[in-house]
């Protein structure tokens, strides 16, 4: 990820050390100071994103990547990047929380990262990469939209995609863009003065703002809904997961499939914007749905709201670090192929935890 | 008496280009107006408005943005050193400089003063420092004087509870990576002379790659101090520079071998 990073364009990364993205960090070391470009190990996450907020002022291609717990004391620099409509690069390896946690892959950062985190009416774009290659690919795309809608991208992986080993074909090295943006801070001689700024005293002016964020925000829901559907066509069960989950739910639906059970996977690729109308498209013929996440059911939300009780949508998480297994999701098909609920109002996670504890129990 | 004679009048008081036609937002007898002044004519006369970058911080020099006549950003409280650092390493041949008050600086902003310093950044630092939280009405900064009242020390600062004031110059001046760090005040001509001239020192530290600096200016708050302008000049002299003795902290062999033209 940071190589391809780099080779998106990227003029310069700061970051602090956090295991499991400590090694992007040490590549950006090694490798940003060769092709003269910036590199800094801030003090802080507080402070590595603040000096993304002020390089990404000046048009240039800018990231940083850190995991859950620095990402939470980023979240004062996302909001004024966001409210100063600067584009950035952000990639979250997420692990086990809340707290310190544990090292291991997570993905409890959905809320914090779709639904908000930074203070004050904004959104982002987040994309999930569920192998090597999409982690790649996600990378380069983070900066591409960063910089088409002035916005802030994420990059939401987790540890278990840094210790794959898979086949992946790196991008071409890109040539770093020349010129800058007509709003970029770049002490020019020559010109009117430009500044760049978050603050809006009058009400109404920050209002005008937020719309102008809102605005932007639905032509990016219009243009970069992303995700990819697997054996969705006749499925009865579909599941819905992304990165990691997203990839262990494939296969147990294929393990599925072959015991003749008709299930399909939808894989949401941009969390944010969420691909509301495919997955309420998939719930119109399914007989249930089956979430599946590495936290405590983040994305159900969305799910349910993008279904609207058109099925019945149950839930199958592992938290704390606990990458589920094929076989404990190929279960949870089986269970909802052989008894198709007729609704699941109010109890989905309560049944899924009382079924968790037997998992548990049984491990 | 009718002045007739504009021919051969001469100016010699004007607005720097550095600064805008705005009147700013300041109160009457407040200092900030002065550093202001100070920093645009420094420019001015390296002839850097056109290619600096500067850093507005968050306090009541908020919108110091808007009276320089340069491009700017504005950070969020106390993180300017740390955006100022995005800025030069993307842009080194810009002069970039961070405009903070001691609030900003000295406590919430304290990490990222520390580390720029540490990384001798080379930025320039203009730092107010007027021992109170102005912006938001007269808090209790660390700056803060001992038995000084402000609204969240009404019985006046007790050191036995809130501490000693910190002393950012002394402290900065300890690291090894600072170039130029000094302490001036802004409560009468002479001083402020001699504050010109240290701004335009740090700038040219910068100008030349030589590191960090930093001009720590004490600077007045008669709104929240509680006292008139005049006062609070005579605040300054009497009751800060004791505390915040003015001098030179740290001055690198390479920038006292300069030489730097000045006021
Ligand atoms: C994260 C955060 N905390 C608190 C504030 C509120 N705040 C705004 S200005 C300020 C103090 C500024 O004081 P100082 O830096 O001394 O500058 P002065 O106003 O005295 O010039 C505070 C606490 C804020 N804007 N952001
Ligand atoms: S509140 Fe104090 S520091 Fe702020 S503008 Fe007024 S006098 Fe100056």
């Amino acid at each position: 990820m940071a190589e391809a990073a780099l080779r998106a364009g990227c003029e310069a990364y700061f970051g602090y050390p956090i295991t499991p993205q400590t090694e992007l960090l040490e590549h950006m070391a090694a490798r940003m100071p060769e092709l003269g470009r910036a590199f800094v190990q801030a003090e802080s996450e507080v402070a590595a994103i603040n000096m993304v907020y002020g390089a990404a002022c000046t048009g240039k291609r800018v990231m940083t990547s850190s995991s859950s717990p620095g990402v939470s004391l980023m979240m004062e620099g996302l909001s004024y990047i966001a409210g100063t409509e600067v584009p950035a690069v952000i990639i979250d390896v997420m692990r086990g929380g809340p707290g310190l946690g544990n090292i291991a892959p997570a993905q409890a950062d959905y809320h914090q990262m779709v639904h908000g985190g930074g203070h004050g009416d904004y959104k982002q774009i987040v994309l999930a990469p569920a192998s090597v290659q999409e982690a790649i690919d996600l990378t380069v795309l983070a900066f591409d939209l960063a910089e088409k809608y002035r916005s802030i991208a994420v990059v939401l992986a987790d540890g278990s995609l840094g210790q794959m080993m898979e086949p992946a074909e790196l991008p071409p090295m890109q040539p770093l863009k020349k010129g800058a943006p007509e709003w970029a801070v770049t002490g020019e001689p020559g010109r009117p003065r430009r500044q760049l700024t978050s603050i809006y005293l009058q009400p109404e002016d920050e209002e005008t703002t937020n719309i102008r964020l809102l605005r932007r925000w639905m032509e990016i829901e219009a243009n970069e809904v992303r995700y990819q559907g697997y054996y969705l066509e006749d499925a009865e069960i579909v599941l819905v997961g992304f990165g990691t989950s997203g990839r262990v739910a494939l296969s147990a639906v294929r393990q599925a499939r072959a015991e003749g059970i008709r299930a399909g996977l939808l894989r949401p690729i941009s969390l944010s914007p969420f691909p509301t109308e495919a997955v309420k498209a998939a719930a119109q013929s399914a007989k249930a749905m089956l979430v599946v996440e590495m936290n405590a059911g983040q994305m159900l939300t969305d799910v349910k709201l993008a279904v609207q009780g058109a099925c019945p949508v149950d839930f199958y998480g592992r938290m704390g670090g606990v990458v589920p297994l094929p076989d404990e999701v190929l279960a949870e098909i089986r269970r909802l192929h052989a008894n198709p609920p007729a609704d699941l109002n109010g109890h989905t996670r309560a049944a899924w935890l009382d079924r968790l504890e037997l998992v548990r129990g049984g491990n | 008496m009718v002045i007739t004679d504009t021919q051969n009048a001469k100016v010699v008081y004007e607005r720097p280009e550095s600064l805008t036609d705005i009147s700013t937002h300041y109160c009457p007898g407040c200092t900030h107006g002065t550093a202001h002044r100070l920093v645009a004519e420094v420019l001015d006369e390296m002839g850097r408005r056109e290619h600096s970058i500067g850093v507005a911080s968050v306090g009541c020099s908020v919108f110091s943005y808007n009276y320089f006549d340069m491009d700017f950003v504005q950070a969020a409280h106390g993180r300017a050193p740390a955006m100022a650092t995005g800025v030069k390493r993307v842009f080194p041949d810009r002069t970039v400089y961070t405009y903070q008050g001691d609030g900003d600086l000295a406590s919430i902003g304290m990490a990222e003063i520390m580390h720029a310093a540490g990384r001798g950044e080379n930025i320039t630092v203009v730092f107010l420092n007027n021992a109170i939280y102005g912006m938001t009405g007269g808090q209790m900064a660390p700056t803060t004087l001992p038995g000084m009242k402000t609204t969240s020390s009404p019985l006046g600062r007790d050191v036995e509870t809130q501490g000693m004031p910190l002393k950012m110059s002394e402290i900065l001046a300890t690291l090894d990576a600072t170039a130029y760090v000094v302490r001036r005040s802004l409560h009468n001509p002479a001083e402020i002379r001699k504050a010109k001239k240290a701004l335009r020192t740090a700038f040219e530290v910068q100008e030349r790659g030589l590191g960090f600096s930093m001009v720590e200016l004490l600077s007045s708050c008669p709104t929240n101090w509680g006292i008139n302008p005049l006062e609070s000049l005579t605040f300054i002299e009497d009751k800060m520079v004791p505390a915040y003795p003015l001098g030179d902290y740290k001055v690198l062999e390479a920038v006292k071998a300069m030489k730097v033209k000045g006021a």
